[in-house]
C-alpha cells in the first residue's frame, strides 16, 4: 500500500486569533503603564496594588501546576514561608543586596520544591493535596526550631531600612510587577511549548500521555518546582512588603484557599483565568474584609458553587461564546485553503 | 517521663486516630476521594456535644447518642445531595467541595462560638488510673482503646458478612461493574458517608474530651488522620489500625525525649513511611 504523500509545506498553524492579536500588545501595554503608577496615584493604592500583583502571582503558580500539572496542592504555603525566610537569611543574615536576593530566595524555594517533590509525588489526587499539607507544616515546624529566626514568633527584615518609606513602597510594587509579568510569560511561553502540550495531556490523560511518549513525572516535576520559585518569589514580596517574617501567618492554609478560590473561579487551566480570580478576589477583599469570617464562608460558598456548577471558571463561560484569548496559547490549522 | 508510660500514653492515643482514621479510610476506599473537611467535621460533632452537656446537663459520652446519628444524617445528605454532583474521573472537584467545606465550617464555628479553646469533662473520670505493675493506665484513655478495637472490629464484620459491605468492597474494586449487577453506588456511597461521619463525629467528642479543641482544630485532625490511613496502607482497616498506632507512639515517644516536639516528630516518622513504605504496613496498594 502506497503511503499519501502530504505536501506539509502547504500546513500552517496559528497560534494568534483576532483577539490575542490585539489583546497581547494590550497587555503589554497596561504593564508598561503600570510601572508609571507610583508617580500617579496616591501611596495606599500602591500597596494594595502590590496585594493584586502578589494573587496573580501565586494563583499563576497554582493555576500552572493543578490546571495543566494536574496537582491539586494545598501546601503552596511552604514556598509562601521559604521565599519569605529565605529572603530574610540571604539578604539579612548573609547581607547579601537585596536585589540579587530577591531571585535566590526564589531559588532557594526551587531547590527545596525539587527535593520535596520526591516526596510528595509518591501521593496521587486528595492525599496528594493532604501530603502537600503535611509537608508545609513540617518545613514550618522545622523553621521556628530556630532561635537566628525568631523560634515561632519570628523576625523582622532589617535589609530595607535603607531605603525611604515611600520609595520602599513604590520598590515592592515594581518588583512586585516584574516578577508578575515573568511569571504570567512563563506560563505562556511553557503552555506554547512542546513540553506544554505533553503537559496538557498529562493532565487530561496521564496513562494515554506516558503512552505517547511523555515523560509524565518529569513533566510534574519541572511543573512543580517552577511553581515553587514563583509562589516563594511572592513570598520574597511579602517579606519585604511587610519588613517582617511571621510563621503563622506565612504558612498558613488560608494562602491556599486563596489560590484555590482565584484559580476555580477565574478558570482553571488558562492563563487569563488566575488573573481574573485574582481581580475579583482582590475586589472582594477590598469590600469585604472587615466582615472577617462573614466573608471567608462568602469565598467558601463561592468556591463550591463554582466547583459544582461553573467548573470551566468566569474566562471559561466567556470563551465558550465565543474563540476569545488575550495571550497566544490555542490553535488553529489550515491546509491550504482548507481551515 | 518514663518510656514505658510514654509506650502505653502512644497506644491509647493511637486509638483515637484509629477511630478517626478508619472514617477517612472508608470514604476513600468506596469513593476514591479524599474529604479535606473531615476535620471540620469532627470539631463541628465536638461544638455539637458541647451545646448538648451545657444545654441539657447531660454527660459528654451520653451526648454521644445525639451527636453520632445527627452528624451521620449529615454526612448522608451531603453526600446524596453534594458530593455526590463531585465523583468523576478529575479529582478536582471533590478536593475543591471539601475544601470549602471545611473553609465554610471553620468560619461558621468562630462567628458563633470563640476562638478560645474548649474542652469537655467526665467529672472523676478524667483523671481517675489503675496500675499495672509500675505503669499508670488512664481509666478513659483506656476505655477509648478499647472502644476503638470494637468500633474497628464492628466496621470490619460488617465489610465481611452483611450485603451492605459486600456491596462496599465491590465497589471499591469495580463501580461500574457492580452497578451492572444491579446495586445502585449512590446509596452504598451515601450510607459510606454516613458511617465515616458517624465515626468522625465519635473521635470529635471523644477528643475533645481528652485534649481541648478550638474551631480550627481540624486541619490538624485531618492530618493525623491521613498519616495514620499512609503509614497503614491505603484499602486495610487493621492496616488503619496499626498506622494509627504507630503515629501515636511516634508522637507519645518522641515528645518524651524532645518535650513540645510530639507533632513533628510524628510527621517526620509518617514522612519516613512515606519515603521508604509509600505502600505502608500492610502493602495492600500498590501506587
Amino acid at each position: 500500500m502506497a503511503a499519501a504523500q502530504t505536501d506539509l509545506s502547504q500546513v500552517k498553524v496559528n497560534r494568534w486569533t483576532r483577539t490575542s492579536l490585539i489583546g497581547s500588545p494590550v497587555a503589554l501595554l497596561v504593564i508598561l503603564l503600570m510601572f508609571a503608577l507610583p508617580y500617579i496615584t496616591a501611596l495606599s493604592n500602591i500597596r494594595a496594588l502590590t496585594d493584586l500583583l502578589i494573587f496573580i502571582i501565586i494563583g499563576s503558580m497554582w493555576n500552572l501546576m493543578a490546571g495543566y500539572g494536574g496537582m491539586e496542592s494545598v501546601g503552596q504555603q511552604a514556598y509562601i514561608g521559604l521565599g519569605a525566610y529565605g529572603f530574610v537569611v540571604i539578604a539579612d543574615l548573609l547581607g547579601i543586596n537585596v536585589f540579587l536576593a530577591i531571585p535566590l530566595a526564589g531559588i532557594v524555594a526551587g531547590v527545596i520544591a525539587f527535593l520535596l517533590s520526591f516526596l510528595a509525588f509518591r501521593l496521587v489526587g486528595g492525599y496528594f493535596s493532604i501530603g502537600t499539607w503535611v509537608i508545609a507544616e513540617v518545613v514550618k515546624l522545622i523553621i521556628t526550631q530556630f532561635p537566628e529566626l525568631g523560634l515561632g514568633s519570628g523576625i523582622s527584615l532589617y535589609a530595607m531600612s535603607g531605603f525611604d518609606k515611600d520609595f520602599r513602597i513604590a520598590l515592592s510594587y515594581w518588583i512586585a510587577l516584574v516578577v508578575t509579568a515573568l511569571a504570567v510569560l512563563v506560563c505562556v511561553l511553557l503552555v506554547r511549548s512542546r513540553f506544554g502540550l505533553g503537559l496538557t495531556a498529562v493532565r487530561d490523560d496521564a496513562t494515554a500521555a506516558a503512552t505517547s511518549g511523555v515523560d509524565v513525572s518529569r513533566a510534574k516535576r519541572v511543573v512543580f518546582v517552577i511553581s515553587g520559585i514563583g509562589t516563594g518569589l511572592a513570598g520574597a514580596i511579602i517579606a519585604i512588603q511587610t519588613l517582617r517574617v511571621q510563621p503563622d501567618s506565612l504558612f498558613s492554609v488560608q494562602w491556599s484557599v486563596l489560590m484555590i478560590f482565584m484559580v476555580v473561579v477565574g478558570g482553571v487551566g488558562t492563563i487569563e483565568g488566575p488573573i481574573i480570580g485574582a481581580l475579583i478576589f482582590w475586589g472582594l477583599r477590598e469590600a469585604l474584609a472587615e466582615y472577617g469570617s462573614l466573608y471567608l464562608i462568602l469565598l467558601g460558598v463561592i468556591a463550591i458553587v463554582f466547583a459544582l456548577f461553573f467548573r470551566e471558571g468566569i474566562w471559561g463561560i466567556i470563551q465558550k461564546r465565543r474563540r476569545f484569548s488575550i495571550f497566544p496559547t490555542g490553535y488553529t490549522t489550515s491546509f491550504g485553503n482548507i481551515k | 517521663m518514663n518510656f514505658l508510660d510514654a509506650v502505653v500514653q502512644g497506644l491509647m492515643l493511637g486509638g483515637l486516630y484509629a477511630i478517626f482514621a478508619a472514617g477517612l479510610s472508608l470514604i476513600f476506599g468506596v469513593m476514591k476521594i479524599v474529604s479535606l473537611s473531615y476535620g471540620a467535621f469532627a470539631v463541628m460533632a465536638a461544638y455539637l456535644a458541647l451545646h448538648f452537656t451545657e444545654a441539657i446537663g447531660w454527660s459528654p459520652l451520653l451526648s454521644m447518642l445525639l451527636v453520632v446519628p445527627i452528624m451521620a444524617a449529615f454526612g448522608w445528605v451531603l453526600q446524596r445531595f453534594i458530593l455526590q454532583r463531585t465523583l468523576g474521573n478529575s479529582a478536582l472537584p471533590s478536593i475543591l467541595v471539601t475544601f470549602g467545606l471545611a473553609v465554610i465550617i471553620e468560619n461558621v464555628l468562630l462567628l458563633t462560638e470563640s476562638a478560645d479553646q474548649k474542652r469537655m469533662t467526665l467529672g472523676a473520670i478524667d483523671t481517675a488510673a489503675f496500675e499495672i505493675g509500675f505503669i499508670r493506665v488512664g481509666v478513659y484513655p483506656f476505655g477509648l482503646f478499647i472502644l476503638s478495637v470494637i468500633l474497628l472490629g464492628i466496621l470490619s464484620l460488617v465489610m465481611a458478612k452483611t450485603q451492605f459491605g459486600r456491596a462496599v468492597r465491590a465497589i471499591s474494586e469495580d463501580a461500574p461493574t457492580v452497578e451492572l449487577m444491579g446495586i445502585r453506588p449512590k446509596r452504598i456511597y451515601a450510607w459510606s458517608a454516613a458511617i465515616a461521619l458517624a465515626l468522625a463525629a465519635i473521635a470529635g467528642v471523644a477528643s475533645g474530651i481528652q485534649t481541648s479543641f478550638s474551631p480550627l482544630s481540624g486541619g490538624m485532625l485531618l492530618i493525623f488522620a491521613f498519616e495514620a490511613v499512609i503509614i497503614g496502607g491505603i484499602g486495610s482497616l487493621w492496616g488503619t489500625f496499626v498506622g494509627a498506632l504507630v503515629l501515636g507512639l511516634a508522637q507519645t515517644i518522641g515528645a518524651s525525649f524532645f518535650p513540645s516536639q510530639g507533632i513533628l516528630i510524628g510527621n517526620i516518622v509518617f514522612l519516613i513511611f512515606l519515603a521508604f513504605l509509600p505502600q505502608g504496613i500492610s502493602g495492600k496498594v500498590k501506587r
